[in-house]
Parts: structure tokens; sequence; C-alpha cells
């Protein structure tokens, strides 16, 4: 089915890329603003947290070409971004911004995450 | 009558006293003009004030009581329709006033009582009728709601179809003014029409215009008795206000009909044998329920039909079908499950076409089959025996393999039989096993649904799964009940909190019609006020803007419910939407999604609470300020009034 190309494709690109965009001048802060200004927040939450109408995107991004060729050329519930309304340099920031996010607290520390049964009934 | 322009805001008795006053104030200029006064003469006087000094009889017109009209020679026909209504177990009516009504509104006050059922006051019908439809998923039976005619039905006619597409019965009972020789001219005359059932008759089961006080018995007895018929849908009846006010001819001839509620039509033997032997022989089997449990018994049956084979459950949750608890509750898996399914049960599924395709909104209208090859398909449906064509409710058509027209509820337990009898010995083993992963695969779906949880955990805006996780450290330990959906803030009630009664969830609006939630709230939390139950709503921005008045009507009612509010500050779907399209074609929203977003002035929730009555604190927008809050606000329901918390929220 088409999703699974889809994936096989960010796959193989995951392999062949490096683990961060070529500019090395990317800013967090202005990949944040960016973030928010394209609404990239609107389906995947300002964190990159994900939700029920986003996958997750942050902590530990994909990597970056695997990302940037998703985000040129989806064509699924989220449509492509193509360079003219974000640029290379624009989807560089939002990378770094998506990489600065730290790493969550573990489950168990968190105890209003250990109310709930971790076994059925 | 609160329909009407402003400039003509006058009710029927005031209009009838104006025009009274208005005639003494025109012989009074009469009077004052035959006096013989010249012209000359008043321009020789000194100025007079603006204001003539009212006459004996114009004061007595502007502030006596209006002559007593004729009393009519009986009891009214709308005490009538009172011992008709109160031959039923209905507790509350809900209703902004209007003329239309107004006999049986009195009657209701007086000869009524105003109990069984009690006046809800309500500022928009719309809140009446959600109220009403939230209520019958609580108290399992149906509200009584007045409408005025015209003004009032186009207020109430979304909610009404919410309550249709959701199968909740309610009972309505619209005003009109039928005969043009009794019809008050000017603003009751704009609020008659001929057939103010016409305005919703797409989208109620039955309605009907009576027109003699045995006629309305008939009908009222004959509208119950289908509303709760499965499929339960809301009905109408238009009842002049003529009616209502005209003098019963004997009393003691009129009968009001037996009600006996109609047993649930039940699927048909052969087919529900063949589902039987599919589920029995099937590798991978699956139940997919939506409205199957239409009771709280529904629950304990589906419990039974799922162990006996150890079948996985998803459920759609537009009511509370299985325990989230239960280790064959795998919602969470919806989307493997059904992949790798050879034999699905649809169980009173909304959209059964949706279940089983994805659908890609992409412009290219791509669509694909959830499922492999060769799975077959079972449906058991109420909807087959009922629907109508204009509105598109009943989704797009699916073909299955094995078609059962009847009730879920009312069907599985023949189907449990048919299970058992066509269930050999030989394959109990293999459906242990089946369990033993499903338990390994329930608690792998928990783990990773806390550790999705902990991401954002500190955000400003509030992450909505900490928002949720700290609701339910302050309702744990009571007797709870979430009247409302969680599908706008990533489900992460159903996900996480224990559910296992039918009360613990209510579902959504069935029509996705906004504004339905925090008037359903109100009504759910009125039927869980009587069982001492906490209500809990997690309440969207834009939803609670549609009325809020609602929010009055609970503070006056002391109808106890904790709202939270989940402010994202935007009519969030929109707000996607509209990138979506921007993004499709490849252009830029400079200034962001105007027209979805709900900011500038950012509304104080908490103000618009404490203005009706309720406590009330926020907006909050560090989560470790929750905490404290949300123990006020519980302590508050407790004492039983409505309290609520305005959290500002990430967007989903």
């Amino acid at each position: 089915m088409r999703h699974y190309g889809l994936s096989a494709a960010i796959a193989t690109v995951a392999l062949l890329s490096m683990f961060g965009p070529a500019n090395a001048a990317a800013s967090a802060d202005h990949g944040k603003i960016v973030f928010m200004k394209e609404g990239c927040w609107e389906c995947h939450g300002t964190q990159g947290q994900g939700a029920i109408t986003g996958p997750r995107l942050a902590p530990d991004p994909l990597p970056y070409e695997a990302l940037s060729a998703f985000v040129r050329s989806t064509n699924r519930a989220m449509p492509p971004y193509h360079e003219n309304i974000l640029s290379d340099a624009d989807l560089a920031d939002i990378y770094a911004y998506l990489q600065s996010i730290p790493k969550p607290q573990d489950v168990k520390n968190i105890p209003l995450l250990n109310q709930w049964a971790d076994k059925p009934k | 009558m609160p329909k009407q322009d402003s400039r003509r805001a006058v009710s029927r008795r005031k209009f009838l006293s104006t025009v009274a006053a208005a005639g003494a104030v025109t012989a009074v200029a009469d009077l004052n003009t035959n006096a013989g006064a010249t012209p000359t003469a008043i321009v020789a006087e000194p100025p007079k004030p603006s204001a003539v000094r009212p006459s004996a009889k114009v004061a007595a017109a502007e502030t006596g009581l209006p002559e007593a009209p004729a009393h009519a020679s009986g009891a009214p026909t709308s005490d009538f329709m009172v011992d008709v209504i109160k031959s039923f177990d209905i507790d509350y009516v809900a209703a902004n006033p209007a003329d239309s009504f107004r006999g049986l509104h009195e009657s209701l006050l007086t000869y009524g009582g105003n109990k069984k059922p009690e006046f809800l006051t309500c500022m928009h019908e719309e809140s009446a009728v959600a109220m009403a439809h939230g209520y019958f998923k609580i108290a399992g039976k149906p509200m009584l709601v007045l409408c005025h005619g015209t003004v009032g039905l186009q207020h109430a006619s979304m909610a009404i179809y919410n309550a249709w597409c959701d199968h909740v019965p309610i009972v309505i009972i619209g005003g009109n003014d039928l005969d043009a020789n009794k019809r008050v001219p000017l603003v009751p005359t704009y609020h008659s029409a001929q057939d103010i059932g016409a305005l919703v008759r797409d989208f109620v089961k039955w309605d009907d215009t009576p027109i003699s006080a045995p006629h309305f018995a008939e009908s009222f007895v004959r509208a119950y008795k289908l509303a709760m018929t499965p499929p339960h849908e809301p009905v109408l009846l238009a009842v002049d206000a003529g009616l209502q006010e005209e003098a019963l001819q004997d009393r003691a001839e009129l009968k009001i009909p037996r009600y006996v509620q109609t047993a649930p039509p039940q699927g048909d033997s052969g087919a529900v044998r063949e589902a039987a032997k599919l589920l029995v022989t099937a590798q991978n089997p699956v139940i997919i329920a939506d409205r199957a449990a239409r009771t709280p018994n529904g629950i304990g049956l589906l419990v039974e039909l799922a162990e006996l084979l150890n079948v996985p459950v998803v459920d759609q949750l537009n009511r509370l079908n299985f325990p989230t608890t239960h280790h064959l509750n795998q919602t969470g898996r919806a989307g493997p499950l059904i992949a790798q399914a050879d034999v699905i049960l649809g169980l009173e599924l909304s959209d059964y076409y949706g279940t089983v395709n994805t659908f890609i909104d992409n412009g290219a209208y791509d669509r694909e089959p959830k499922t492999k090859a060769g799975v077959k398909l079972i449906s058991i449906t109420s909807a087959d025996y009922y629907l109508k064509s204009n509105y598109q409710d009943f989704q797009r058509f699916q073909p299955v393999d094995v078609s059962i027209a009847g009730d879920a509820e009312a069907t599985l337990p023949a189907l449990i039989e048919a299970v058992k009898s066509a269930l050999p010995a030989d394959r109990k083993s293999a459906l242990a096993q089946r369990g033993d992963a499903m338990r390994k695969a329930w608690s792998e779906t928990r783990q990773r649904t806390l550790k999705a949880a902990t991401y954002a955990w500190d955000a400003s805006p509030i992450s909505t799964a900490r928002m949720c996780a700290e609701v339910w450290a302050q309702i744990k330990d009571e007797d709870w009940s979430l009247v409302g959906s969680d599908r706008m803030f990533s489900a992460w009630p159903t996900r996480l909190w224990p559910m296992e009664k039918h009360y613990q969830f209510i579902g959504g609006p069935g029509g996705y019609g906004v504004g339905y939630g925090s008037p359903a709230a109100v009504g759910a939390a009125l039927a869980n006020r009587s069982e001492g139950r906490l209500s809990v709503n997690i309440q969207t921005d834009g939803d609670m803007m549609y009325a809020p008045g609602v929010l009055w009507t609970a503070a006056h009612h002391r109808i106890p419910l904790l709202n939270v509010m989940h402010n994202n500050r935007g009519y969030h779907q929109e707000v996607m939407h509209v990138q979506r399209m921007a993004d499709r074609r490849s252009r830029v929203l400079n200034d962001g999604p105007i027209g979805t977003q709900i900011m500038g002035p950012d509304i104080d929730y908490a103000k618009l609470a404490q203005s009706m009555g309720w406590w009330a604190s926020g907006p909050i927008t560090d989560p470790k300020e929750l905490a404290p809050a949300l123990k006020r606000a519980v302590e508050v329901v407790k004492a039983g009034e409505p309290a609520l918390v305005d959290v500002v929220t990430q967007p989903r």
C-alpha cells in the first residue's frame, strides 16, 4: 500500500543521510519562530510532541534528510511545504529547534503517570 | 418572547396592554385638542414641558392592572396535556420561554406543581435540546423540551440534528399559533407557520400536529413510544396555542392511552448463526463497537461475547461499549488489528465505510482499504431499519458479507448462544493463547501511551496529557462521570482512565455540530446529580461560546459540574484546515489563519463563569498551578455547585 512505499522511501533517505542539516548555522530560536509561523505546531504541538492530529517530531527528530524529503514530497493528510513557502534555510532552522527540545523525564519519575495500572484486569 | 426585533420587543400580553395604553393616549390627545386653545394662545404661553401631565385615565392605563380577560368556562386543555405528560416518568422539561406555549407553561407550573416534570430555564433552544441529549445518555430516559414554533425551533434545529445522528430520544413540543383567526397580529404572526414540523422533519423520527385533546394524548404516547424504540430518535409534536388555551369540554371522558415500551428488534436467527460460525472459525477476528452498549447491560454482553472467543474489541466510543481496563480492549491498536483481520464484526457502527477504508484529504480524494483481501464483514445495526434521504448521516455505503438489521444489544444474547453452540472444544486452547497475546498487547499499548504523555509535560501552553492526568488525580477517589467527548484532546481519558461503568463516558455529539458539549454536559450532570456522582467535563473553548448562557442555567438550578476548559484559543479543526489549504496551494498565511482563532482579546472563561454564578479559576498557563485549582474546584462541586477551571492548552 502507498504509505508503506512512502515509509520505505523515507527509510532509504535516512540511511543515506547525515544526522543534521547542511547549514551549520541553523538557529533553533529562529526555527521556533518559523515552526509557529508556518503552522507546524497546529498538528504536532508547540514542542513537536505529537497529538492525535500529527505524529511526534521531537525530541530525537528523524534524520534531517528524511524529514526534509517528507516535508517536500508528502501528499497525504499533511500537504507538502515547497521551497517557495518554506526555504531550505528555514527548514534547517526548524530542524535545529526540534533538535534543541530536551528529552522528557522517564515515566517512572512522573508521579501523575504512575496512577494507572500497567496491566489489564 | 426572546426572538424578536428589539424595536418590537413586546410579548403578546404586553402588546395588548400597549395597544390599550396607546388608545388611551390618543383619546387624551383628542380631549386636549377639543379644549379650545387657539394656536395664537399656545404661542403666547411660556414653553411647556415636553411631556403632558397624564390624565387620571392615562395614569390608570399605565399603572393599573389590565382588565381581566374573560375566563374560560372549564379547565384549560393544557391541564389535560400536563396529565398526559405526567403519565410518563419525565423528570424535567427544558425550555426558553415563549408565548406559543404559554398555556402549557402555566399549566405545568400551577396545575402540575412544577414537579415531574420540573421546569429548567434555558437561555437558548439549542442549549435546551443539547441538555436533553446529554441527560438521556446518563438517565436512560427522555427529557421534554418546549420550543417556540418557528424561531425557537430554528434555534433548536442543530441540536436536534445532533440527537438524531447520535440516536438519542428527545420529546419536543413546538408551540404554534395555527388558527389565523385567533392569532395576535405582528409578533405572534411572524412566529407562526402552517407546518413547523417541516423545519426538522428530515431529522426527527416522527412528528404530528394534534388538533384536539384526545388527539394530543394519542400522539404524545405514540411519539414517546417511537422515540424509545431503537434506533432511538427525537420526535416533535406541534401544539397549537389556541388548543392549549381552549376550555376542555368533558375531562372525565378523556382517556390517556396506555404506554408499553416496544421490545427492541433482534436480528434474524439464521443470520446470527452465520455470523457466529464466521467468528468461531476466524483466525484474526475483531469486534468493533460504536453505539452497541445502548444501556449498561450492553457492556456486560459485549464482554461475555469477547471473552468466549478472546476476540479483541475496538471501541469507537460513541458510547462506552467495553471496559478500558479489560485485556481485550485493544482500541489503541485499531489500525493493525483491522489490517490483519479475517473477520470483522461491526456493532452499531455509524461509519462502517470509514472504519474499513482510508480517505486521504489531499485534494485527489485518494482512498485505500484498511483491510486485507478476503476479509469477511458482519454488521448488526438498527440503523438498517430507519434512515432518511436528505441528510447524509448514514455515511458512505459499505457492502458487507452478513448484514443483520437489528439492535446490537438486543441481538447479542442470541449471538452469544450461537457462538457457544458453534465453538468446538478443540479450539479452546488456541483461544486461550490469543487471550495471553492480548494481555501482553494491552500492557505494551499502555506503556506507549504513558511514554507519549511525557512529551511536553511541563510545557506552556499546558499539554492535554498533563491536564487530563491532573484532573484524574483529583477525581479518582470519587464516583465520577466524564460527561463529554475526549476526541479534541487526543483522547487521553479513554486511553488512560479506568472506565468500567456505562456512565463514566457518554461519547460525543453525534452530528459533530459544535455547541453540543457545554449544554450536554450540564444535562448529563443533572442526571448524575440524583445519583450523587461527580460530573466532569473537559470543555473546548469554541464550543462553549455558542451559547454560554447554559452556565447560568447550571448555576440557577444548582447542577454540580466540574468544567475544565481546554482553551486552545481557536476553532482548531478549522485552524488546521485553512493551513492545509494554504500549504496545498503553496501560499503563505502571513497573518496566521485569520477567522479561526479566538484571541485578541483572549476570552476570560473564569470571569464569564463567575458572572453567571459559578466558582471559577484561571486562566492557568503554568501546569504547576493546576493541582490546587482543580482540588478547590472539586470541593465546590462536591458541595453541590458548578465550578470551572480555565486551562490554556496545547492545540490537541
